[in-house]
């Protein structure tokens, strides 16, 4: 039985003023909240068994060891990876999507192309064009229409025998779009080329089937999925993460070093080089625990009542527009009012603590595709009420006519 | 005018309002009566892109005065533009290299010129300064 107000609980900061009035969480798009037991198992953490990982004898190490070790096998069984060293613990989707974009550069080659979509992240364009840059290969853009939604008989169209990997995210973060990957995958697998998935705005919603999906790297953020900052997972299919080079060089990633020659540890350790956030990893154990106590049946239940009355809502208002209209949308508002930019309007609504994102949301193609400077974007979680949404449309109300 | 004279008339505006919506109003209000920059200046050269709002600034020299002209897209931006424009412009090129602007303390837009806010004013600030820096060099 999902009971809001007991979720609403286990948050802390949720209880918390901003700017004099109750904070009204809305970005949770750029980051989520964290509950209490997630806070807890950070202090426990650091209050019991501190110390470094695979590598002592000493009690402690193998406790800490050990709780990294099973939160990787509680995170292979959350995405439903067939082996746990296919699971590689990053500082999140950024740190994942270069891993893979830097290992790639020793597999493309000049006129060899790369599918990103117009739909994605900077983090997930940059690293590929600079990856193109690099090896001489060809970056191609899978186009979107007004709804905010790929045009899938232009990827068929990109898609051939030069393209070596296809890189989409599982949902914008900028416009909420649920991109159709399963039937993505399908396509780039009959063309031999790999592909990737960039899971930030989609693990906070659903639990994704890696297996089930076929995809060949999934990566996303802890700290969207209630986990610390600084922590995120690669997941990548065995032959993959075997082909490709290590991408930085340490301890923990070695078998042998010698002066001559350094022979690399097997996985998922030949990609973990250095001491990692080794609480940051058991935490992410924890938060996706979390998450799965709450259930994402319930999660996504609650979520799309928000969107459906936040759309609703938010449209009773004079001269606004959605920005993101695809039938397949999670939980995310990206809007704007007709003669009024975006940063007027959330630098009001914050002044009543409402916590939105205004901007071009990292990702400025899609802002030039729709000619605008920004939007004002609310994204929600599990653990926002309606009443909260109200809030936000009387201050927005409130700012429109201060601004007009 | 000095421009610490402006900033103290400027301060004792801003005393009379009660809470930040007045506050707003007078600086959005401000935004929409500032004489914007002449189209032929609003050019890429002129340009300061903020993360969240763009800034154009014009500067010109007037019998060794520097005289500022700028507009944002942002009302907001553009408000508290012209509360650094009435400081900063007509001023010896020396005063704005002296002049400071902690008195967005004190009227309570401090937040508004935070370098993380990223609305182009930080950067409008530098900018200024630089110009002023550059007639000051050249005019010696």
């Amino acid at each position: 039985m999902f009971d809001i107000q007991k979720v609403r609980a286990d948050f802390p900061i949720l209880s918390q003023k901003v700017n004099g009035k109750p904070l009204v969480y809305f970005d949770n798009g750029a980051t989520s909240q964290k509950p209490q037991v997630v806070i807890d198992a950070i202090s426990k953490y650091y209050s019991e068994i501190n110390a470094n990982i695979h590598r002592g004898v000493h009690t402690l190490s193998q406790l800490a060891t050990d709780a990294y070790e099973e939160s990787r096998l509680k995170i292979q069984k959350h995405i439903n990876a067939q082996f746990s060293h296919e699971v590689l613990f990053t500082a999140g989707t950024t740190h994942g999507i270069n891993l893979v974009a830097n290992g790639f550069a020793s597999i493309l080659k000049p006129g060899d192309e790369v599918l990103v979509s117009a739909l994605e992240h900077h983090s997930n364009i940059v690293p590929w064009q600079m990856l193109c840059e690099k090896t001489g290969a060809i970056l191609k853009v899978i186009p979107m229409n007004l709804e905010g939604e790929l045009i899938q008989s232009e990827y068929d169209k990109l898609l051939s025998d030069k393209t070596k990997i296809v890189t989409v995210n599982h949902i914008s973060n900028a416009l909420g779009t649920i991109n159709p990957i399963r039937e993505m995958i399908a396509k780039a697998r009959k063309f031999d080329a790999a592909i990737l998935i960039d899971g930030a705005q989609a693990t906070p919603h659903l639990k994704p089937d890696v297996q089930d999906l076929d995809c060949d790297f999934y990566v996303f953020s802890g700290h969207k999925i209630c986990a610390p900052t600084g922590t995120g997972i690669l997941y990548g299919k065995e032959a993959w993460l075997n082909k490709l080079p290590p991408y930085q060089g340490g301890g923990e990633m070695i078998k042998e070093v010698t002066f001559e020659k350094t022979t690399y540890a097997e996985l998922p350790h030949k990609f973990e080089a250095g001491t990692p956030n080794i609480s940051g990893g058991i935490v992410l154990g924890v938060a996706i625990d979390y998450m799965n106590e709450v259930g994402f049946e319930n999660i996504q239940k609650q979520e799309k009542m928000l969107l459906e009355y936040a759309t609703k809502k938010l449209l009773e208002i004079q001269g606004l527009k959605i920005y993101g209209t695809s039938s397949q949308k999670t939980s995310v508002v990206s809007f704007n009012i007709e003669g009024i930019h975006p940063y007027d309007i959330g630098t009001i609504i914050d002044k009543k603590g409402i916590a939105v994102r205004t901007g071009h949301h990292c990702a400025q193609p899609i802002m030039s595709f729709f000619q605008i400077p920004g939007t004002i974007r609310a994204s929600f979680s599990f653990y926002n009420t309606t009443e909260e949404i109200d809030l936000m449309v009387d201050a927005i109300k409130k700012a429109q006519a201060m601004l007009s | 005018m000095t421009i610490q004279a402006i900033q103290e008339e400027i301060i004792d505006e801003f005393s009379m309002f009660d809470d930040w919506d007045e506050r707003f109003q007078y600086v959005i209000d401000l935004g929409k009566s500032l004489p914007l920059v002449d189209d032929q200046f609003k050019t890429d050269d002129n340009i300061i892109k903020g993360c969240q709002s763009k800034v154009w600034l014009h500067a010109e020299e007037n019998d060794g005065n520097l005289v500022f002209t700028a507009d944002s897209d942002a009302i907001i931006t553009k408000g508290i533009i012209a509360v650094l424009i009435r400081t900063f412009s007509n001023q010896k090129p020396k005063d704005i290299l002296e002049a400071d602007t902690s008195f967005i303390d004190q009227i309570g837009l401090k937040e508004q010129l935070s370098p993380t806010r990223a609305n182009g004013l930080v950067s409008m600030i530098k900018q200024i300064k630089l110009y002023a820096l550059g007639f000051e060099a050249k005019n010696n």
